[in-house]
């Protein structure tokens, strides 16, 4: 007997069998994956943080390396006060959209070789497509950046992308983030008319990328109010 | 030449998904400021042209034509969530550097474009040939035009497991070269898509239309 393909019938069929068959194989694909993907996360943001304080590291001894030199991780909230919870764990994209006394704001304290004790904070934000995010490394009078880093998710590549280059990250290192008793963390400058602005403020300026302005103003928004600004009373508290 | 081979090596010149059947061009626009996104790109839409082609080819006796788009659009999303996943588990900094490009996959019109030419009344092998081809002529279009872009926008070539080569010295800069700017703007894609058009029908009179 030969089926008639256009019948109502049949094409009703059809779908609903096209469509159990591909979300079983989509489920079924995503559930045994999930253990790995979930792994490349995590190894990822250690390789990030090692990375803000100078220690380059691989896929397979970031877990060691990180054990190592990471000695002490804490939650603290807007006030600076030290509270309960998992600053590994924390997942900074829902505390970045809560309300500010809610926020759950993770620091990782680094000891490096030579006895230099570092604090790293991480650092969320928005570019022009998506989610950008960071980790700058501070030096122990909790002001001058040791180092930093940034990624993004899918900006413009070889414009807002460059953000996670060593030419654009290397001049955070040095800048402070108070300028006597006020916070003013780090502005970002174009070149042209931006250039004297930026030669100008050595110590709290950075070069932001041509034809990467929106993702560069993300990223100065990200060290100002949209992020760091929550650390404020943490570090206040502590600078030296 | 054999009726196979021609399906492979068609797509390349006079039956090219780009500059001929004009197919793909929002691609060529989005990826192609620099050289390695674009060949990474390129080998992944000619994997998934060429699976989904063998696909539909197969099913093609059975598929209801009334929702024939909607069953095409299923197996090739379908097919894009897998080699998304596949990446993110096994390889990650690939996956990083495609970021959303792995997803407009699905939206790339050369993929619908043969599954509705070709696959739907071609036999499977024929069209694994034609997806390949097809992969073949976008990947020869893209990585021209992220090459002159990346050159003349960055003075440089980033080439998957190489790096950034440096291709233009220092000295040129120093005696005041300046990298063009505008050749990683959007506009300038096309400008170069259409260099390729034109130079291609000079070459091959008979893709001329008449007027």
């Amino acid at each position: 007997m030969k089926i008639d393909t256009n019948s109502n019938i049949y094409t009703f069929i059809y779908a609903s069998v096209m469509v159990i068959l591909v979300a079983a194989v989509l489920a079924f694909t995503a559930i045994k994956l999930q253990p790995l993907q979930e792994k490349n996360i995590r190894v990822e943001k250690m390789q990030n943080i090692l990375q803000s304080v100078g220690i380059e590291s691989t896929v397979e001894n970031a877990e060691t390396l990180y054990n190592k030199y990471i000695t002490k991780q804490i939650v603290v909230n807007y006030k600076g006060e030290e509270i309960e919870g998992d600053a590994f764990k924390t997942n900074l994209s829902a505390q970045y959209k809560a309300k500010k006394e809610d926020k759950v704001l993770p620091v990782f304290f680094v000891k490096l070789d030579d006895g230099k004790e570092l604090e790293v904070i991480p650092l969320t934000g928005k570019g022009l497509w998506g989610p950008i995010w960071g980790y700058v490394a501070l030096e122990n009078d909790f002001n001058t950046i040791y180092g930093a880093v940034f990624d993004h998710k899918g900006e413009t590549p070889g414009l807002g992308a460059e953000i996670n280059k060593s030419w654009f990250e290397e001049p955070f290192k040095g800048k402070t983030l108070f300028e006597g008793d006020d916070f003013v963390s780090i502005t970002m400058y174009k070149g042209g008319k931006g250039a004297a602005k930026l030669a100008g403020d050595t110590k709290h300026g950075c070069d932001a990328i041509s034809g990467g302005t929106i993702t560069s103003k993300g990223l100065e928004r990200m060290f100002k109010e949209e992020w760091l600004y929550n650390y404020e009373a943490f570090l206040r508290k502590n600078k030296k | 030449m054999s009726k196979n081979s021609k399906l492979l090596t068609g797509p390349i010149n006079l039956n090219n998904p780009i500059t001929v059947q004009v197919l793909g061009i929002c691609s060529a626009l989005a990826v192609t400021v620099k050289l390695e996104p674009a060949i990474v790109m390129s080998i992944s839409v000619t994997a998934v042209l060429a699976l989904a082609n063998v696909i539909v080819s197969l099913l093609r006796n059975t598929i209801p034509s009334r929702i024939r788009i909607i069953v095409q659009l299923v197996i090739v999303a379908a097919l894009v969530i897998l080699v998304d996943q596949i990446l993110k588990a096994y390889l990650y900094d690939v996956s990083k550097q495609l970021s959303v490009f792995v997803g407009l996959i699905i939206t790339n019109c050369i993929i619908m474009g043969r599954l509705e030419a070709f696959a739907l009344g071609n036999k499977p092998y024929e069209s694994f040939l034609d997806g390949i081809g097809n992969g073949a002529g976008y990947a020869m279009i893209l990585i021209i035009i992220s090459a002159v872009r990346e050159l003349l926008g960055a003075g440089t070539l980033t080439l998957p497991g190489l790096g950034e080569l440096r291709i233009i010295p220092q000295s040129f800069y120093d005696f005041g070269y300046q990298n063009n700017g505008l050749m990683i703007l959007p506009p300038m894609a096309l400008i170069v898509v259409g260099i390729i058009i034109w130079v291609q029908r000079l070459k091959t009179r008979e893709l001329i239309e008449e007027a």
